[in-house]
């Protein structure tokens, strides 16, 4: 009895730690809680706790016209608003049945690469500064820079850019846009070499990221995953050839994939499918057809002028849609493109009236959320950071 | 004028003098100058401007006016303590970390001594066992800081502070070893007059770097880990825990902390310098000028002094300025890859210098090599 009192572990009466990661915090980009149970530093459980940046997009798109939803769309995935737009008014072009001229879908397929890469070069860009390369982060932001302006010059908006329309596009690519074009893609060229060379042989970076936050093939699929982080567990869909939209079937490119799943591979994934990126672009520039920026279809888009104020035909058309907007006929359309995080979906049901009954989005990175507590636990506090980065969550998308 | 003399000729007058003129003159204005530094050096590493919009009327002096505008708002920042803080350890622990960043400089000379006038505020006979035992003490400002906050990302960052103090010290102290072995001595001005002295016939000097190179990169990396910077910056881990241990803080005892860490970058640079490069020597300069193959140029004593001190500040700069080009170049190591490195890499590296070191010299010793 005496020998096992003295055996005895000294209580120290020690429980976990439950820590809130969020809603403000650096890791978290927007607003996102983490609810974590520390054992030291190591997570042993994890709540995901979203909807802190919800906005009602969906209901919002139920009381405006199905133009006025375009603006909305930027607000997404706010470092690639240009494929929210592509994505929606696709949608809405199904449900109407136009066709747009091949010239506005080679120019949509350019902007919408472009953001692909703002969109990948911020997420790089973040995962390494949270690991603490904030050099990286700054070159890459530079990078992005250079493409914003091209956005700017094409949409008038960095950000808030509204460019598609149903039937066509805002504007046709501005004069001197394609040589700028190639300027600046040679220019995220030498950006992407710099930054990899200073961290992708860096011991520290490699291991910090390395073997962190793996989910299996399996898992991904059942959780959902798509985009470059189905990409990274090894399978090689990507809606871009898997359901070619657009002109995407006519383009050169290959689909990158890792074969582990870790944070890592996520990371070298997108590096790669800037590269392909960019080469979609060049592809396009090169192919990109004479001809008009929008359909002549009187019910999407307005008739000309001389039309409106010479002809009665001309004149109504004109005020429908002014006035009510433009009416698809009865029925509903999901129309799927790859955004920078994966299928970015945009599902629309049309009662025949002049605004949407539902317009709901389905955005790829939910799924991501869902699965951080899956991937985290296990693993060191610290590692939440690349983790988090590596799922690219965009709260504007997230939580609409 | 006598009075004065006799005041001067004192050794506490002339110890109190030498920290007035070290500390607030060279340390604190190092450091102070650092912070700036640090935000124009990494703007330049990153393609940006900097800081440039402090100004007085139209003069904005390149940014200079950021020092005062940062202490200005500092000071009149109010000084907030958590509602259940443990009130006396919060507000003392900032200086903890500055005492012992600034102990460091008790021992480092400047210039060689002249007659019995050393420049150095005090040259104990252990010497650099006593920047061990003060150093290990700046942790406790962490630790304090961080257990006293009553904070739990505050608690995570004290813990990671005794997690990487636990793994740097040991390899710290060993790495040294075999420097104290080729010196025979621990005291700060034997090391750094020996060397003064050359191999190869007065052309390479014996600088500690060249003698114990292992030693250079081991002591360096820990020292990095001392000061808490990148890539050992896991206690403030700005992207998880926020800022760590001094989370809490703000004012004037956050800044504490702030100049805690750009005066240990100035204390940790000085001892590189002085361990490894020789402190004040510059290479080929003698007590009476320079000598080369033979030839002398004669220079004035005072011409010399002034020489070795600015040697000194340049080489300390020169490390100050690495420490800060390597926090923008590689990223952050996880608290426990930080205890891998130095209890499975560095901790061996370090016996196998010593033993190698001793080796050596016994070879040295018994073939007259």
């Amino acid at each position: 009895m005496e020998s096992q009192r003295h055996l005895k572990p000294l209580d120290f009466g020690s429980e976990p730690m439950t820590i809130e990661l969020g809603p403000q915090h650096p890791a978290m980009h927007g607003i996102t809680r983490f609810r974590c149970q520390l054992d030291g530093e190591v997570i042993e459980k994890m709540e995901a706790d979203i909807g802190y940046l919800h906005r009602g997009f969906e209901k919002e798109a139920e009381n405006t016209t199905y133009i006025n939803v375009i603006p909305y769309t930027d607000r997404l995935n706010y470092v690639s608003p240009l494929i929210n737009n592509v994505g929606y008014v696709l949608a809405v072009e199904k449900l109407f049945q136009v066709e747009v001229p091949r010239r506005a879908q080679y120019a949509r397929v350019i902007m919408s690469e472009i953001s692909r890469i703002t969109d990948h070069l911020t997420c790089n860009g973040a995962s390494a500064m949270e690991v603490g390369a904030m050099t990286v982060f700054l070159w890459f932001i530079k990078a992005r820079e250079h493409l914003w302006e091209l956005v700017e010059e094409v949409t008038g908006a960095r950000l808030t850019t509204n460019w598609t329309r149903i039937g066509g596009n805002a504007n046709d690519l501005p004069y001197g846009f394609l040589t700028m074009l190639d300027e600046r893609l040679v220019k995220v060229e030498e950006a992407l070499n710099e930054g990899e060379a200073l961290i992708l042989r860096n011991k520290i970076f490699i291991d910090r990221l390395k073997d962190i936050g793996i989910l299996s093939r399996e898992r991904a699929i059942e959780h959902g995953f798509t985009g470059p982080m189905l990409r990274a567990t090894g399978v090689p869909y990507d809606l871009r050839r898997a359901d070619p939209y657009l002109v995407y079937d006519e383009l050169d490119f290959e689909i990158p994939v890792g074969t582990v799943g870790d944070c890592f591979d996520r990371f070298l994934v997108r590096q790669e499918e800037i590269r392909q990126s960019i080469r979609i672009i060049r592809h396009a520039v090169e192919k990109l057809p004479p001809g008009d920026f929008h359909c002549r279809d009187r019910r999407v888009w307005m008739p000309d002028k001389y039309e409106v104020f010479n002809s009665i035909e001309g004149l109504i058309d004109h005020f429908k849609i002014v006035m009510e907007g433009p009416k698809p006929p009865p029925g509903e359309a999901y129309h799927a493109v790859e955004g920078g995080n994966g299928e970015l979906g945009f599902y629309v049901v049309s009662d025949g009236s002049g605004h949407p009954v539902k317009c709901r989005v389905r955005p790829p990175c939910f799924n991501y959320v869902a699965a951080v507590p899956e991937m985290t636990v296990g693993h060191y506090v610290a590692d939440i950071v690349p983790i988090f980065g590596s799922i690219n969550m965009i709260g504007g998308e997230l939580e609409r | 004028m006598t009075l004065v003399i006799d005041l001067l000729l004192n050794p506490t007058i002339q110890a109190i003098l030498k920290i007035l003129v070290i500390v607030l003159g060279f340390v604190m204005l190092t450091g102070t100058v650092l912070t700036l530094m640090e935000r124009k050096w990494s703007s330049a590493v990153q393609d940006r401007i900097g800081p440039n919009r402090a100004n007085l009327g139209r003069w904005r002096g390149r940014g200079t006016l950021h020092l005062a505008a940062d202490a200005v708002k500092s000071i009149f920042k109010e000084d907030t303590i958590p509602q259940d803080a443990d009130r006396l350890i919060f507000a003392i622990a900032p200086f903890f970390s500055l005492f012992a960043a600034m102990v460091v400089w008790a021992i480092i000379p400047v210039a060689a001594p002249i007659g019995s006038f050393r420049f150095q505020i005090t040259d104990v006979n252990i010497g650099f066992l006593l920047v061990f035992a003060v150093t290990s003490l700046g942790v406790y400002g962490a630790v304090l800081a961080g257990w006293s906050s009553n904070n739990k990302y505050a608690i995570l960052g004290a813990t990671r502070s005794t997690a990487q103090m636990l793994s740097y010290e040991i390899f710290l102290g060993l790495s040294l070893v075999g420097v104290f072995m080729v010196n025979g001595s621990v005291t700060v001005s034997t090391i750094v007059a020996n060397q003064g002295q050359y191999w190869f016939g007065d052309v390479i000097p014996k600088w500690g770097v060249f003698t114990q190179p292992l030693a250079f990169l081991m002591f360096f990396t820990a020292m990095l880990a001392e000061m808490k910077r990148l890539p050992f910056d896991a206690p403030e881990g700005e992207s998880e825990i926020i800022a760590g241990y001094f989370l809490e803080y703000s004012g004037m005892r956050w800044s504490a902390f702030m100049l805690a860490e750009y005066i240990a970058i100035v204390g940790s640079a000085a001892l590189t310098v002085t361990l490894f490069f020789g402190g004040y020597q510059v290479p080929w300069l003698h007590g009476d000028g320079f000598e080369l193959f033979g030839y002398l140029l004669p220079l004035p004593l005072f011409i010399v002094t002034a020489l070795q001190i600015l040697a000194f500040v340049v080489k300390v700069v020169f490390f100050c300025w690495l420490v800060i080009l390597i926090r923008w170049t590689v990223p952050r190591f996880r608290f426990d890859q930080i205890m891998e490195l130095g209890w499975k890499k560095m901790l061996p590296l370090a016996l196998a210098n010593m033993l190698i070191t001793a080796v050596w010299l016994l070879a040295w010793d018994h073939w007259h090599l």
